[in-house]
């Protein structure tokens, strides 16, 4: 029971410190917006294989976009937490690393939702009609993909120690994440090291099982419940491999 | 909250051959101390000293390179679950998320320690009152001053109601009027209460008010333990300093009269440790006229734990002026330990 309560204090403190900055929640959403409706709406002529528009295609991806940022910076901000000593008030106390990186995964995959919830509104501009069970389906695989993404973003901070790293990590784990994922574009028609990318990709099964729940159709030839497998095995196997990057002392 | 005061040792700290290596640095070498139950034990050194890593191994977030501890009666490597639990600490650095109202930062400790709920409540409202912090417990943190940041990391320290508590440097960098409301708070903590208290400082002024007892370290190792009164008294006496042009003729004929313990001397000046200073300062003068020393003037200084530092970790803090002509009266009269 002990270790739920050290769980439940650290989602707290995120949820907490999330939704203090309201400006941060206003100036993340930016970002997929623009995608969305300008680049979305730019390349609407665009003919895919299937009777769905651009815009219509590219949803599921961008809210697959808004839970990457939001998800791994939340991880990597553990830098800041660490520079601001912070962190170790956490690390001494009594609790499990495994609680620590549980309690942060949750938190961090709360907002996360929080940010991926505020986007699906937007569907109805852009010709998705969202069914309630599409909501509901929605909301656990939303939490599900942020944990582990959070957890990328945790491992990024166990490895590195300064934000300097920024643009490192920008170009070098979060956009190709993003460009390999099949959230532009369908991955069928891609060229085969582009593939090759995406099956590594933790994110390609994310999208597809977004676009799953969005539209009860995936456009991954693998069965969904083979694609929801992947997602909970990386989850879990992130939770894990976070645990023992924590655990190891100077 | 489990009980942790049904354990059989009789310290609340015992370190055996305590080591912590990085590299080729010996940090912290072959420490071997106990502290009792009760005490306000002060760890005094200059910065480097490897304090912070004393506290760090003892506090179980960094292993020893070799040699063990118990604190609480726990063993820090197989039992560090047991120590977290028993022991509160207050970092050098500042480790409160800013962006929290003390408030929560302390709920947030509540949760990580397993306070019952029905009891936090209790525990925050009685230690915001220790720290005096009532009234600012719901503003965001990073609206605190400096020493408001402190005296709520005390506060924090203590909510769990640990048996050991680790202050590590705890009034670096505040002004002298918040370092004395920290200091009266630990006062009153360590009068009112059982809590053994470990602190870490370079102010010898914090060490002489707050401590039972005082152990000097230098380069990792340590150099003296024991009261402060004790360790003053050990010096046998007082310091006078006088300032002359020929340092080093009085110097001599005061080494043949064998009236000093303990002389240094430098370009201009002579300090002296001498039982009785002013005693002993008619018969310096007469001496002084006697070899046709000038002196221009004469000073008398009763020890502080200043003195104590500089007397057992002086000649590493002076290796530069080895060569000076003066010394082999340095030597004069130090106690071997």
């Amino acid at each position: 029971m002990s270790e739920f309560k050290k769980i439940y204090g650290l989602w707290r403190r995120e949820v907490t410190r999330y939704w203090r900055e309201k400006s941060r929640i206003i100036s993340s959403l930016i970002m997929p917006v623009l995608w969305l409706l300008v680049f979305g709406g730019g390349m609407r002529g665009m003919e895919l294989s299937g009777t769905q528009s651009y815009q219509t295609f590219i949803f599921p991806g961008i809210v697959a976009m808004t839970l990457l940022f939001t998800s791994v910076w939340s991880g990597i901000s553990v830098i800041w937490d660490r520079e601001f000593g912070f962190w170790k008030e956490i690390m001494v106390a009594p609790v499990s690393r495994t609680s620590i990186v549980i309690g942060k995964a949750l938190g961090s995959g709360t907002s996360a939702l929080i940010q991926g919830s505020i986007m699906l509104p937007l569907a109805f501009l852009v010709g998705v009609h969202l069914s309630p069970l599409s909501f509901i389906i929605l909301i656990p695989t939303m939490i599900l993909i942020s944990i582990g993404l959070v957890c990328i973003g945790l491992l990024i901070a166990s490895i590195i120690n300064s934000m300097e790293a920024f643009n490192f990590i920008m170009s070098l784990v979060i956009m190709p994440m993003f460009f390999t994922s099949g959230a532009l574009f369908p991955l069928t028609s891609a060229p085969g090291w582009l593939k090759s990318f995406s099956h590594v990709n933790p994110l390609t099964y994310g999208v597809d099982a977004l676009r799953w729940a969005t539209f009860s159709q995936a456009s991954s030839p693998l069965p969904i419940q083979v694609e929801f497998l992947i997602l909970v095995l990386f989850a879990a196997a992130m939770i894990v491999a976070c645990s023992y990057a924590f655990s190891l002392k100077k | 909250m489990r009980d942790l005061t049904n354990n059989p040792t009789k310290f609340a700290i015992e370190t055996t051959n305590l080591t912590k290596k990085y590299g080729d640095l010996v940090a912290v070498d072959k420490l071997s101390l106990t502290i009792d139950y009760g005490e306000v034990f002060g760890l005094l050194g200059p910065n480097g000293a490897g304090k912070t890593t004393i506290i760090s191994m003892l506090c179980t977030i960094t292993n020893p390179t070799s040699g063990t501890a118990t604190v609480n009666g726990f063993n820090i490597l197989k039992q560090s679950a047991n120590v977290r639990r028993s022991i509160g600490i207050v970092f050098q650095d500042p480790s409160i998320d800013d962006r929290l109202t003390g408030r929560e930062n302390l709920q947030l400790h509540a949760c990580l320690y397993d306070i019952p709920t029905e009891l936090t409540r209790r525990r925050v409202a009685e230690v915001l009152n220790l720290v005096g912090l009532e009234d600012r417990a719901d503003d965001p943190m990073r609206t605190y001053s400096g020493g408001m940041r402190r005296r709520l990391e005390l506060a924090r320290g203590l909510l769990h109601s640990p048996k050991v508590l680790f202050l590590d440097e705890p009034t670096l960098g505040l002004d002298p009027q918040t370092r004395e409301h920290l200091w009266t708070y630990i006062e009153n903590l360590s009068r009112s209460s059982e809590i053994t208290i470990i602190l870490t400082t370079h102010y010898m002024e914090e060490a002489d008010r707050l401590c039972s007892r005082v152990a000097i370290i230098d380069y990792g190792k340590i150099k003296v333990v024991d009261t402060p009164a004790n360790l003053k008294a050990a010096l046998k006496g007082d310091v006078i300093t006088v300032t002359t042009a020929q340092p080093e003729k009085l110097a001599t004929r005061l080494t043949e009269l064998k009236l000093t313990t303990y002389i240094d001397a430098s370009k201009d000046t002579l300090r002296l440790t001498v039982s009785n200073a002013e005693k002993l300062i008619p018969r310096l003068i007469k001496i002084t006229a006697e070899i046709g020393v000038e002196v221009s003037s004469v000073s008398v200084h009763h020890p502080t734990l200043n003195d104590v530092f500089l007397y057992y970790t002086g000649h590493e803090i002076r290796t530069e002026e080895a060569e000076s002509l003066f010394r082999k009266y340095m030597m004069i009269g130090r106690p071997t330990r």
